[in-house]
């Protein structure tokens, strides 16, 4: 077993992997910007360096001073967490390179996986049903018109580099094509340094299930059942839970075998995930692998009792998988949620900055995955995920009820969270019956929200005059803005018209 | 001591008195007694008539937020003679001033200072996390302040005054 590993990472996962790494007595190193002098993960590990400047390219995705500090320190392995290198070929291959053990696939895996037309080429060839469209960079708008003419619009444009909704855009018709065309690519070369764009028909309000699967370096690949993860906004995931409400036991097999299939065809070691789209006849149809650990592993560690990270490290160390298919039990259910520093009145508009007041939920049945703490302030330069709320209970129902509680005891000030959205979704009647595909959340989202703040209205009232007599921190609003009502939104705020009093 | 409160909009008149360890409160002509025991910065317990509450009080840009059951409510405590001076102010200004809503950075400017611009013409775009947000003009009229290309930004910071 290594005796010291570097996590080349930040924010809530750098701490689950230091977590890790202190359960099995290995030394957890951790890597900061200037921003992160403070951030919990350094707090946390036993050693830590400096990579450099705030801004990701020049520290987190820097791979010669990552690499430079892990031979520095002497660490064995080398843990990407999810995002930044994590799905980096050519860093998995310089890891080798320098001798360090990469805690992930082999290069030539992610590369096939990474590179997301390649991926659909040998999915074909080995039987996995995938989604029609093509599987080459597209060359022209008028390419783009002619193969989206031929499977029918909708259709979605993708980054052939891309994952995590970065340079995918829906278009409805052809005359949105070029410009959308032009957008995806802008955006996919700005995340992944290629601009390479593919096309595929549109499924409409599918759900997305992803299949856990784990697969040792000895030839064992097994699969830990599905995450339900179409709650979605933006094509970023924003709840997760296991198992799904929509797939049974047969539906379950299939896909996990196919899954098994899709992992075995790309030569995969170590935790990955396959995406599948499913459509309301629950006809599944391969969408990427992620080939890395997932933002929402928790939900699959509490319903089958693994440790996933401690698991990666092992197959890293070269250990065979001792669980076999036939051992994985699924018990209970977990949903996760994703809280982000966003503002929910601002259209989920990031809002980073300092955290005056901070009060976290425990209690039975909650698991909270954080990189912050009161007191810190949240960066502008990274992803505005603060911390993963996980709610487990014996059923759906028994989960649900325990994330509401927690969702009570948890408390964000000084910056706008989504924790709201949370108690909506999870009050929502539909939602609790399980009526939920990848077009849910815009649909609650449109749907507006209920009257509910009235009740408490006086209590505000008489509190802000006790705050002002009891605790005299903060001073009241500025006199000269305008007059206090509801929360009225950022965003309207962004573009209203203010009075200028100095004219 | 006695205290205009305005909440969602609505005015309420509060008198507050020290009554041993409890307050009497009067809340628009309704009396009753406070237990309120501050418990850290930002964070009130407050029990009324066996109603127990867990208040906190937290600031946003200018905005002060008391959460009563992490429900948020924007609070002012205001002097009433200064109300109507503030209503007459707004109604005779024409000059639209746009205000950035939280930090970030301003990536792309796309008009120029003296620029005549139509509503909702984008103006700039600023980036805060990795996400693009366009501001876009909320007047026709001539730009005739702007703030330049890779600027950061902190919330309530001027980010152009269109005329």
């Amino acid at each position: 077993m290594f005796t010291k590993i570097l996590i080349a990472n930040r924010g809530e996962i750098a701490v689950r992997i230091i977590r890790a790494c202190r359960e099995m007595g290995i030394i957890p190193v951790a890597i900061y910007s200037d921003a992160d002098r403070a951030a919990l993960h350094v707090r946390m590990a036993d050693e830590a360096y400096y990579i450099g400047p705030s801004p990701a390219p020049e520290s987190y995705l820097n791979i010669d001073r990552i690499l430079t500090v892990a031979k520095r320190c002497r660490a064995e392995a080398l843990h990407p967490g999810y995002g930044f290198l994590s799905e980096n070929s050519d860093f998995a291959e310089a890891c080798a390179i320098s001798g360090i053990k990469f805690i992930g696939p082999s290069p030539a895996s992610m590369a096939l996986m990474g590179w997301k037309t390649k991926a659909r080429q040998q999915m074909e060839k080995s039987g996995v049903p995938c989604v029609p469209g093509n599987s080459q960079a597209l060359q022209s708008p008028e390419q783009a018109k002619q193969i989206a003419d031929h499977i029918g619009y909708p259709v979605m444009l993708k980054a052939a580099a891309g994952g995590g909704g970065k340079g995918m855009r829906l278009v409805s018709g052809p005359q949105q094509i070029q410009a959308a065309l032009e957008a995806a690519q802008s955006e996919a070369l700005r995340a992944f340094g290629n601009g390479d764009v593919y096309i595929e028909k549109a499924i409409l309000n599918p759900h997305h299930i992803e299949v856990q699967i784990l697969a040792d370096e000895h030839g064992n690949t097994i699969h830990l059942g599905e995450r339900e993860c179409s709650i979605q906004r933006r094509h970023q995931k924003v709840l997760e839970e296991s198992p799904s409400s929509f797939v049974d036991a047969d539906l379950r097999q299939r896909m996990g075998e196919a899954a098994v299939r899709v992992a075995t065809a790309a030569n995969y070691t170590n935790a990955g995930t396959v995406e599948f789209l499913v459509d309301n006849a629950k006809n599944f149809y391969f969408l990427e692998m992620n080939t890395r650990l997932q933002v929402e592993h928790p939900v699959t560690e509490l319903v089958t009792g693994l440790d996933l990270v401690r698991l990666q490290i092992k197959i890293a160390a070269n250990e065979k998988l001792t669980v076999s298919q036939s051992v994985v039990q699924f018990r209970g259910h977990a949903i996760e949620c994703r809280v982000y520093a966003e503002d929910p009145d601002n259209r989920y508009f990031p809002s980073p900055g300092k955290i005056t007041l901070l009060e976290e939920p425990s209690g039975p049945g909650i698991r909270l995955d954080t990189g912050v703490y009161e007191g810190w302030t949240v960066p502008n330069d990274y992803d505005p995920l603060l911390a993963k709320l996980i709610g487990y209970g014996e059923n759906r129902e028994h989960a649900i009820s325990r994330l509401l509680r927690a969702l009570n005891e948890t408390f964000v000030g000084g910056i706008h969270t989504n924790l709201s959205l949370f108690r909506r979704i999870l009050n929502d009647p539909a939602f609790r019956a399980g009526k939920i595909d990848t077009g849910y959340l815009d649909r609650l989202l449109i749907s507006g929200v209920s009257g509910e703040n009235r009740e408490h209205e006086q209590v505000a009232a008489i509190a802000a005059a006790l705050f002002h007599v009891l605790d005299p921190t903060i001073k009241e609003g500025n006199k000269k803005k305008s007059p206090a009502g509801v929360l009225d939104s950022n965003w309207k705020r962004a573009s209203r018209i203010v009075p200028d009093s100095h004219e | 001591m006695i205290y205009n409160v305005s909440i969602a909009g609505r005015n309420s008149r509060i008198a507050l008195e020290r009554d041993g360890e409890n307050w009497k409160c009067e809340l628009d002509g309704v009396q009753f007694q406070l237990d309120a025991r501050p418990i850290r910065p930002g964070v009130i317990s407050l029990i009324v008539e066996g109603a127990a509450y867990e208040v906190k009080r937290d600031q946003l840009g200018n905005q002060t937020r008391l959460w009563i059951n992490n429900i948020p409510f924007i609070a002012e405590i205001t002097d009433p003679r200064s109300l109507s001076a503030r209503s007459r102010s707004a109604a005779t200004s024409t000059t639209a001033k746009l205000l950035a809503s939280m930090p970030g950075k301003v990536l792309r400017v796309m008009v120029s200072a003296m620029d005549q611009v139509e509503v909702g013409q984008a103006l700039l775009v600023i980036e805060a996390m990795k996400m693009q947000n366009e501001i876009k003009s909320p007047t026709k009229g001539i730009v005739e302040q702007l703030i330049t290309e890779g600027t950061y930004v902190n919330a309530g910071d001027v980010l152009a005054i269109v005329k």
